[in-house]
């Protein structure tokens, strides 16, 4: 299978009459969007902000982040069995508003989810502060219970991502990258002098604002699976997940998978990457049980050297990655992890919640527990009432000058574990 | 500025009494520096100064640890101290002990910066390098300078609130401590790389080293349940509506007692969740689903168990840090015991 992605650059976001591209800006008919996202009728108000690299301004409750993508060849559309028809994608020819987003935020569904500072100590630690950003905070009608709040916000996002990516398509890019990945026993025989790898994907799913979707299907109600990494880049593979939004990917982690990009670059050189394997992180022990029998034994069949493992969350799915890392292990397959760290405020509590003595290569996004101080900025996106409860606010995190002093836990994709940023942490 | 005052911990061998036959003298106090506390001094400089030394027999220490302790604490109160150091203590085995306990002791207990030093295979450093910094020196009094060295530096940045670097510079030994710093490369491409030197055979460096856990042994069953008293323990968050303690919905810095005399039931309108790391809509529909209390109720009545406990304790165990679950847990257990109860129903979620 193979996907040309067509990256268009954008370096700035602009309202206009029109939506659509020029000279690397990515200009915006504001109305047109609102009436896009008000045909779902249980929204009852939303209002469209540009947020761009190194204003102060600050975003929250973030609940995802997506970028604009558009098939411009090749079977299905972007998110399918989501907002386009259920259809295989991955192939032909996609091209990608890149250093633009839809950033969602609004009222909030539960306790966790994120936020994003343009400027300023925060925006160091989210990717999302380097990109220009059209968000889209949304209202529901009040009766609507959190379950379908989530969805709602959920596939709004999607919508208006799909409606900028449009503008996509007509534009030269301004450079077009070729992945492939053959079918199995090809892709093996095309190098056959070099380790064979593949990757591990953990999908979260542990419900409310923990799930994701592959094809539209529920990830909890998965059995372990192949697919070919292009498939992930054309949007088979969306997020439902906003809890502690440090370490949650959101749909645009997972068009723009880091693993996957970091192995087709070793690709054919270094090693012979043949394909990705997803298992999800339920919440019962047996789930967890048959989620990694599942993926050890697909690594297996595979019939891989070695395998990159991450992790999507922390505390309960700890339990998931060291199961999957020490059965493929045990399968004489090697291994490489990344997860994050829970190591407390000061550093010094243990990181994990479960341990084995064969993860012994680990890479970390870092303590989701260290403090940091947040400036008040000029604008706010959203509302920032919410800083005291969630997931890394305690009482009193916001102050009365509107700084907010948090855990990076409450940053959306502070320690993303798919290995997305530049962090790392070290014992003192 | 006024000068940073340092009062300085040696024993008996290194204040010039003697050696093992005067290891039992007690614990006293002499103004300025003395012995090796003369070197540091000259180490501090202009700006600091060790105002008194206090010097103990290793075995008095070792035997009256809560006596000597209390003791030198009271010691140190006195002269006012801005920075406390001990030793360093080489290889000596009780003498290293001491340092690392009274270091630890001062931190702790009086809030002021300490430090000390002494050899890896000194049983002090592995029982309190977690606790305090403790610098890596020889394994004999012929290493003095260069503790000394390494000493100084450590202690006036710890003293001045300074920002302390690695182990590797600042030369003590990790405490086990994470923080987070940013890389060249991303973890992803750090992580293929990490495969591709594993499946060469090559070295590679674990970004995190995996710890031992500790394992709780499970207590011997219950007699008879019929009589016994049970309470409710949880991390699932559940509390009255409205989160009174304002427990965090992740990495929660305190735990709930809540009073459920006569309470039959949880309902939608009395309990929810703090918790913010699961789907808490059926938490919240029936917190009975995470605390049992309607079942035992029941059981109560039918005569199944004795009683249940009157209060309950919750906290959220979601991204809590286990130096915090700990905390709690010894003091709930503490008021169980007080309170005469013989089990307790741990849940999560």
């Amino acid at each position: 299978m193979q996907l040309e992605l067509g990256n268009i650059f954008i370096k700035d976001v602009q309202f206009a009459d029109t939506t659509h591209v020029k000279d690397g800006v990515l200009f915006v008919n504001k109305e047109e969007l609102k009436a896009l996202i008000l045909e779902d009728e249980h929204i009852t108000d939303v209002q469209i902000d540009l947020a761009r690299p190194g204003e102060s301004v600050r975003i929250t409750p973030v609940k995802d982040v997506i970028e604009p993508r558009v098939k411009v060849e090749g079977a299905g559309g972007i998110f399918p069995g989501v907002i386009n028809k259920v259809n295989q994608v991955g192939s032909g020819r996609t091209h990608v508003l890149k250093g633009a987003a839809v950033v969602t935020a609004g009222r909030i569904v539960g306790f966790q989810e994120g936020i994003i500072d343009m400027t300023g100590p925060g925006a160091e630690y989210t990717p999302f502060s380097k990109l220009n950003n059209v968000v889209v905070t949304m209202d529901v009608k009040p009766e609507i219970l959190q379950h379908a709040h989530e969805e709602i916000l959920r596939l709004a996002g999607f919508k208006a991502a799909l409606y900028l990516g449009e503008a996509a398509k007509e534009v030269e890019p301004d450079e077009v990258k070729v992945y492939e990945t053959l079918p199995l026993l090809q892709q093996v025989a095309q190098y056959p002098d070099l380790p064979k790898v593949a990757y591990v994907q953990m999908l979260q799913s542990q419900g409310l604002l923990h799930d994701t979707y592959v094809y539209g299907v529920d990830a909890k109600k998965t059995l372990s699976t192949f697919i070919y990494p292009t498939e992930i880049m054309d949007g088979a593979i969306v997020s439902g997940n906003c809890v502690s939004a440090c370490d949650k990917n959101t749909t645009y982690h997972h068009l723009n998978n880091p693993v996957v990009a970091d192995l087709y670059e070793k690709h054919g050189k270094e090693l012979n990457f043949v394909g990705v394997i997803i298992t999800n992180e339920n919440v019962y022990l047996a789930d967890k049980i048959r989620s990694s029998d599942w993926a050890s034994k697909l690594a297996e069949y595979l019939g891989v050297d070695g395998v990159v493992i991450s992790q999507e969350g922390f505390g309960n799915p700890d339990t998931d990655l060291i199961m999957n890392c020490v059965k493929i292990e045990d399968k004489g397959i090697k291994t490489v992890i990344i997860t994050d760290e829970y190591a407390g405020r000061d550093g010094a509590s243990q990181s994990l919640a479960d341990a084995d003595a064969k993860a012994n290569a680990v890479v970390t996004g870092g303590n989701a527990n260290e403090v940091i101080e947040l400036p008040p900025m000029d604008k706010i996106i959203g509302d920032v009432s919410y800083a005291d409860v969630i997931a890394g606010g305690f009482d009193g995190s916001l102050r009365k000058d509107g700084s907010i002093l948090v855990e990076l836990q409450a940053i959306t994709g502070a320690t993303n574990e798919l290995g997305f940023n530049s962090m790392s942490a070290k014992g003192y | 500025m006024s000068k940073i005052k340092v009062v300085h911990y040696i024993n008996q061998f290194f204040a010039g009494i003697g050696g093992e036959e005067q290891a039992h003298i007690e614990p006293e106090i002499r103004e300025g520096a003395v012995g090796p506390g003369l070197a540091l001094n000259a180490g501090l400089g202009e700006n600091a100064e060790i105002v008194a030394t206090i010097v103990c027999g290793d075995s008095f220490y070792n035997e009256n640890l809560e006596s000597a302790k209390e003791t030198i604490l009271e010691m140190i109160k006195s002269q006012d101290a801005d920075l406390f150091i001990a030793g360093p203590a080489f290889n000596a085995g009780r003498y290293g002990v001491a340092c690392g306990d009274i270091t630890t002791a001062v931190q702790n207990e009086l809030g002021i910066p300490a430090l000390t030093g002494m050899y890896i295979e000194n049983p002090g450093a592995d029982m309190y390098k977690k606790e305090v910094y403790i610098v890596e020196t020889r394994d004999s009094a012929a290493g003095m300078r260069d503790a000394v060295g390494k000493m100084v530096p450590l202690a006036l940045k710890l003293v001045n609130n300074e920002e302390i670097g690695s182990p590797e510079e600042e030369h003590y030994y990790p405490r086990g401590i994470r923080k987070n710093f940013f890389t060249e490369k991303r973890g992803s491409a750090r992580a293929v790389e990490m495969l591709l030197q594993k499946l060469k055979g090559e070295e590679f460096e674990t970004e995190f080293p995996m710890p031992s856990f500790d394992r709780v042994e499970p207590a011997a069953p219950l007699k008879s349940v019929k009589e016994a008293t049970i309470a409710i323990v949880t991390s699932g968050g559940i509390v009255p509506k409205g989160n009174p303690d304002r427990i965090e919905s992740s990495s929660a810095s305190k735990y709930g007692e809540y009073d459920i005399d006569g309470v039959m039931d949880l309902t939608e309108a009395t309990y929810e969740t703090a918790h913010g790391g699961f789907d808490p809509v059926y938490a919240n529909l029936d917190a009975d689903r995470v605390i049992p209390v309607d079942v035992l109720r029941q059981y109560e009545e039918e005569g199944k168990i004795g009683k249940l406990h009157r209060y309950y304790y919750s906290t959220v165990g979601n991204g809590t840090a286990v130096a915090s679950a700990k905390a709690f847990s010894e003091e709930i257990g503490k008021k169980l015991i007080e309170d005469g109860v013989d089990a307790v129903i741990l849940t999560s979620t």
